[in-house]
Formats: C-alpha cells, structure tokens, sequence
C-alpha cells in the first residue's frame, strides 16, 4: 500500500496495450494557480477510460486539455505533452480545429443548438465539409441518430425544434452530434449528472456500444458508473493523478491509500 | 396658513389613527404586531382624508365660478355664455388684484368672488379634516379581536400599488384620445382617404377667400416618404456599424477594452439630439453638398443624407448595447458544444451564437428604428422643411416630426385644418412607431422562451 503522500508518483500502470492518446508531463495553470500537476496517462484503443475523484480534483481540467477546449478560458495555460496517434496535439501540425473534429467532447448539461433535430446532427459534417448535398446529409444524420438509439423516438420529428426533447434524449442528441464528424476519441464530461437514472442507464449502454468504433474518456462522480462502464479506471486527487489501472483491480484492490479511501467512502 | 392648516387636517388624524390603532393592538392582548393595527387605522384616516382634498382642488375654482356667476349684480346677469366666461375671467382677475375694475357692477362681483374664495380657503382643511375623522371612525369599529388587520393593510397598499401603476396607463390612454378627438376634427375638414394617399403637401389654409395659395392640400405620402428615407439611411448606418461592434464587444474584446469601450458607446446615446442636430447642420450636411458637388451631383445644403447619416451614428448605442447584451447572454454552454465539434471562432458565431441570439437582435434592431421614426431634432435642423416625394438622398426633405413642430409652432388657430394636420400626423406616426414596438416586443418574448 502506497501511503497518502501527495507528490508520489502515479501508482498503477499509466501505459494502455493500444494507446489512441498519450498525456506526459501535463501541467495546467489557472493564472498564477496550477491546477493539474504533471500527469500523465495512456487512452487507449476501443476502451472506456474512466477519471474520478472528488469534486475539484482536475478531471474536468485534464479531460478539456485532450481537446484544447481550455484555450477558450482565459488565463489557462498548460505544459507537457498530449499526443494523438503520436503527434503532438499542442505542436504546431494539428490544427486545432482539426483535431476538435477527431477528439468530440460531450458535456455535463446537454447543450443542443437552438436549431432543429436535424440541423443539430448536421453541423458538424456540414462544417467540415463531409457531406455534399441532401442525400449525403441524411444519411450521416440518420446513422448517427441511430447508433445513439434515438432515430426511433425522432424519426418524424427531425424538424423540431432540439431543444423541446427530454434531457435524456438532448443528451443522446448531443452524442449523435458528436459522433456525426466521425471522431476517433469522444471526451464526456459527466454526461449523466442532469439525467435521471432510466436517462443514465440508456446513455451507459450507449457508451459500451460507442466503444466498439472509439476510444472514449468519462470523467464521473458515480463510482458505480465508472465500474460498469470503463475498463480502466484513473484516480484523482487534488490536481494528481493518484493511481491508474484495470477498473476491475482499482475497485478491488487500489494500490494508493488515497484511491482506498475514497472509494471505501471516507472523503469525497 | 392654510397650507399649514391643510398638512394639519390630513396628518393629524393619520397620526391619531396609528396611535389609536396600537394602543388598541397592545390593550388587546398583544397577540399580533400592534403596528399593523396603526397602519391600518392611520390608513383609514388618510385615504379618504386625501380624496376629498383631490376633489376639493379640483372642483373648488368651478364651483366657485359658478357660484359667483349666479349671484352676479343686476346689469350683468343674463349674458350669453361665451360673454359670461368672458366676464368671470375679468372678475377673475379684478379679483386677483391683477386688473383694475372698470364698473360698479365689475368691483361688487370681484368682491363677492373674492370672499366666495375664503370662504373655500376656509372650508377646504374643514372637509379634508371631516372626512379624515369618519375614516378615523369607520377604521375603529373595524377594530375586533379576530380582525386580520395585516392582510387589511396589504389590501390597501396594494390597491395603492396598482393605482400607481395605472398612472402612465392613464397618461397615455389620454394623450391618445386628445390625439384622437383632434385627428377626427381635422378629418371633417380633409378626407382620410385624400390625407392617407395623397401625393401632395403644403398645408396652407387661406385667411382671406381670394388669397394666393388658399387651397392647401393634405397629402401625407411625400412627409412619410421622407421619414421613410432618412430612417432608411440612418439604419444603413446603424446596424453594421452597431451589430458589428456588438459581436466585438461581445465576442472578441479583451475585458478590459469591453469595459471601457461599452460605456463610451453607450454616451453616445447621452448626448442631446439638439447638439447631434447642429453638428449635422452645420459640419455634415455643407460635406455633403461640397461631396456632392466635387462628384458632379447636385446636392442641397440641407440634405436627407446629412441627417440620416448623423442619425446613424446617433441610434448606433441601440444597436450596439442591446445586441452586446443579447449575444452575451447566449448560453456558454452553446459555444462549447459548437467550438468541441472543431467549429472555428467565426464559425460559431455565425452559425450558433448569432442565430440563437437572432430575435434579440432583431428587436433592437426595431427599437432602433422606432427612434429614428420618432427623432425631430436632427431633421428639423439638417434635412430642410420642403415636402418633396423623391428617393434622392441628395435632396432636401421633409419627415413627419418635422411637419408638426413647424405647424404647431407660432401663433396657431386651433381650429384649421394646417393646424389640426399636425394631431392626424402624430396620430398616424404614433401607430407606426407603437406597431414597430409591438412587433419587437412579440419578437423579445419568443426568444426569452428559447433556452427554458
């Protein structure tokens, strides 16, 4: 057992047999603050990798790095290295824009366009030029509705307006926007705080079909989704990555005593 | 004195009230906030306390007059009615001290109106202070042990509330009807249909049968045609230059430049339109001409272009702010999603955030040009008073506001038809400008529904 020390290294093995992306060394600050403290992290191929721990400690910070979506923030600033099939994401050959349309990112509240069901899907392949004309169009949306299992509930209603559907299938609407630029990695970051737990289980499911086509990175604040759903699991704890490996191993037998206590309910 | 005396009729028994009603409150057991119990019977005592005041001034100078026109001596009585107002004026005014009288007759009446008028004087603080007393009166037998006298006050004060809120109501109810009154009598003398479609103004009426010019014509098409195009002008003007600056201001200004930036643009909307009026009058509209000139255009010295250009600039904070505002408050949430799909910056602009924010825009957009219908100062100064039907902005023209200061200004018989134009005018502006507003409103309220 590795005591509660804060600037040990992460225990467990960061390395996945397939990795997709690759973190090393990533440092983020918030202003004068650092936020996340030199982790470092494999994704691996068609894996679930789960990131919890308790409110606060980074997760949210690291997952919006695997995207650059913290260039938006002010004032944020980050070093190390991420990479995405080996090349550097930070470095100057990948367009940002290019690489926000291989890595998605679904949010915590679902957030779809004031546009119709159909626009919603559509704008992410319109914008990048996927689809010409009507027929290319309807087809991506409709596989895209489909592979998130909402084609049935909207199939007559694709004109409507996105924003009069259940959060749920907002939610649902806002994976099919995502998957529908055809994205290698898909980033959630905790996708089913808003949804009730019937809205949950539908969008779990989703997520271990998802991982059949990509690599997926949910960050949770339920331990219990993490363990249905991810097959590994990362542990973190006030801006550390505290401990990685095997969901299964992590839940069973946490090698950190920090990963132990949380799980075991003792803070967080 | 009687001032004095009046401030005394209502506030004494509004005072004795409170007492009376927390004394009572306390005598009674104490089970409730005794204050309530004061407010209420102090309540009781004000309101109809200030009632009979109200109607007292209003009615006083009437009554008064009439009363002394009855009892007006012997050589003046029996005058026709036009004749006897004008006599009470004089007596009036003899009474005043004002005037001097000229008769027997004339000094006896002013005296007795005069001491008719004490006698009100007298009288008033009197009534004020009876009616007070019964409401006093009537609020203590209200007083019982089971009596809610909380929710009794909030009653009260909440029908005070609502009277309140009526007044502006009522004001504009008012202005419309007095509006409206004028605009039927100009439509006896000139026909809607010839007012509405006619192609020609010069709204001159003659004094004498046989004077030059004497047929005047009503058509209101050219003052609207003017209005129309120096609007036209002024928002080709205002809304890039606003909504441009809006998406800046909102989406690309470091905080600190917002901060500055926001409120200079703001000022703008501060500045007097008088001022706005001379700088067009006097620095625009000459750069126009000569512009105009060195082009090889004829252009006026007072031209639409002149005006509608510095009424661009002047509606521009409009614009601006409102848009900021609008597109500020569309949801970050938006903004994310479309920038994670690899939207650029421009690209959620354009294609999530402007159309999300679409209605609000639209909506100032429309304020916008409500005030441009609506604004005098800068035409009357820079855009020339010749009614004329053109599209040339070159031209010197002639909008709607304009038409009614220079018809309403002067001496005025309120009864021809050049003066009566300027009410049917202000009436037909006044719907355009409260359809203009209906529609914005219609337009805000849809899209305050679009994030729920």
């Amino acid at each position: 057992m590795v005591k509660a020390e804060h600037n040990t290294p992460t225990a467990g093995d960061i390395t996945a047999a397939n990795p997709h992306m690759r973190a090393r060394g990533v440092n983020v600050y918030y202003g004068g603050k650092q936020a996340i403290f030199s982790v470092s992290v494999d994704i691996g191929r068609n894996e679930v990798l789960a990131m919890i721990g308790p409110s606060g400690c980074g997760k949210s910070t690291f997952l919006r790095c695997l995207n650059r979506m913290n260039d938006t923030i002010p004032n944020c600033r980050m070093d190390g290295e991420v990479t995405l099939d080996g090349d550097d994401i930070y470095g100057g050959k990948l367009d940002v824009v290019e690489l926000r349309a291989r890595v998605g990112m679904v949010f915590q509240k679902p957030n779809p366009f004031p546009k119709s069901i159909y626009d919603n899907v559509a704008y992410g392949p319109r914008l990048h030029g996927l689809v010409q004309g009507r027929a290319q169009t309807d087809e991506i949306v409709q596989k895209s509705l489909h592979r998130t299992g909402l084609w049935a509930e909207v199939k007559d209603d694709l004109g409507k307006a996105a924003t009069g559907l259940s959060g749920g299938q907002q939610q649902r609407l806002c994976i099919a926007r995502a998957i529908a630029v055809s994205p290698e990695v898909i980033l959630m970051d905790e996708p089913c705080s808003s949804l009730d737990p019937i809205a949950t289980a539908r969008i779990e499911e989703l997520i271990d079909e998802l991982r059949r086509h990509y690599a997926i990175v949910i960050v949770t604040h339920s331990m219990q989704q993490a363990a249905r759903v991810s097959q590994r699991t990362a542990y973190f704890h006030l801006g550390r990555l505290i401990e990685v490996g095997p969901t299964p191993e992590i839940f069973t037998r946490p090698q950190h005593e920090l990963t132990e206590n949380y799980l075991t309910g003792r803070f967080g | 004195m009687p001032t004095v005396l009046l401030f005394a009729a209502v506030l004494a028994p509004v005072a004795l009230g409170y007492f009376f009603g927390r004394r009572w409150a306390l005598g009674a057991g104490g089970r409730r906030v005794p204050g309530h119990f004061g407010i209420f019977v102090g309540l009781c005592a004000l309101l109809p306390g200030l009632a009979v005041l109200a109607l007292w001034l209003a009615l006083e100078e009437r009554v008064v007059t009439a009363m002394a026109a009855a009892a007006l001596p012997a050589g003046l009585a029996g005058l026709p009615a036009e004749r006897l107002a004008l006599v009470m004026n004089q007596v009036a005014n003899i009474a005043a001290g004002t005037v001097a009288a000229q008769s027997e007759a004339m000094a006896a009446a002013a005296a007795h109106y005069r001491a008719l008028g004490g006698y009100a004087q007298l009288l008033m603080p009197l009534a004020v202070a009876a009616a007070a007393a019964a409401g006093f009166m009537a609020g203590r037998r209200m007083l019982r042990a089971d009596f809610a006298a909380r929710s009794a006050v909030e009653r009260i004060v909440l029908a005070l509330f609502m009277v309140c809120s009526c007044a502006a109501i009522l004001t504009t109810v008012g202005i419309v009807l007095s509006v409206l009154f004028e605009t039927l009598r100009f439509f006896e003398k000139v026909s809607p249909a010839e007012f509405l479609f006619g192609l020609e103004w010069s709204p001159q009426t003659a004094i004498r049968q046989d004077q030059v010019g004497a047929s005047g014509s009503f058509g209101a098409v050219p003052v609207f045609a003017g209005t129309l195009l120096i609007t036209v002008i002024a928002m080709a003007v205002a809304a890039p230059l606003g909504l441009l600056s809006a998406v800046y201001l909102a989406e690309y200004a470091p905080r600190r430049v917002r901060a500055v930036a926001k409120p200079l643009l703001e000022l703008l909307a501060g500045i007097p339109t008088v001022v706005y009026g001379f700088f067009a009058a006097l620095t625009v509209a000459p750069l126009v001409r000569d512009g105009g000139a060195w082009l090889g255009l004829t252009a006026a010295s007072e031209s639409a272009l002149a005006a509608g250009l510095v009424m661009g600039v002047m509606i521009i904070p409009f614009v601006s702010s409102l848009s900021d505002d609008v597109i500020s408050a569309v949801p970050a949430a938006l903004r994310d999603g479309s920038l994670g799909l690899g939207a650029t910056r421009s690209e959620t602009i354009r294609r999530v955030v402007l159309p999300a924010a679409l209605p609000g825009i639209a909506g100032s957009l429309l304020l916008a040009v409500s005030r441009a219908i609506g604004e005098t100062m800068i035409v009357v100064m820079a855009a020339g008073l010749a009614a004329r039907l053109t599209a040339n902005p070159l031209d010197a023209v002639t909008t709607v506001t304009v038409q009614i200061v220079t018809l309403l200004t002067g001496d005025q018989e309120f009864d021809s038809a050049k003066t009566l134009a300027a009410f049917a005018l202000g009436l037909l502006l006044f719907l355009v400008t409260l359809i203009m507003n209906l529609i914005a409103l219609f337009i805000v309220r849809r899209y305050r529904e679009n994030y729920e």
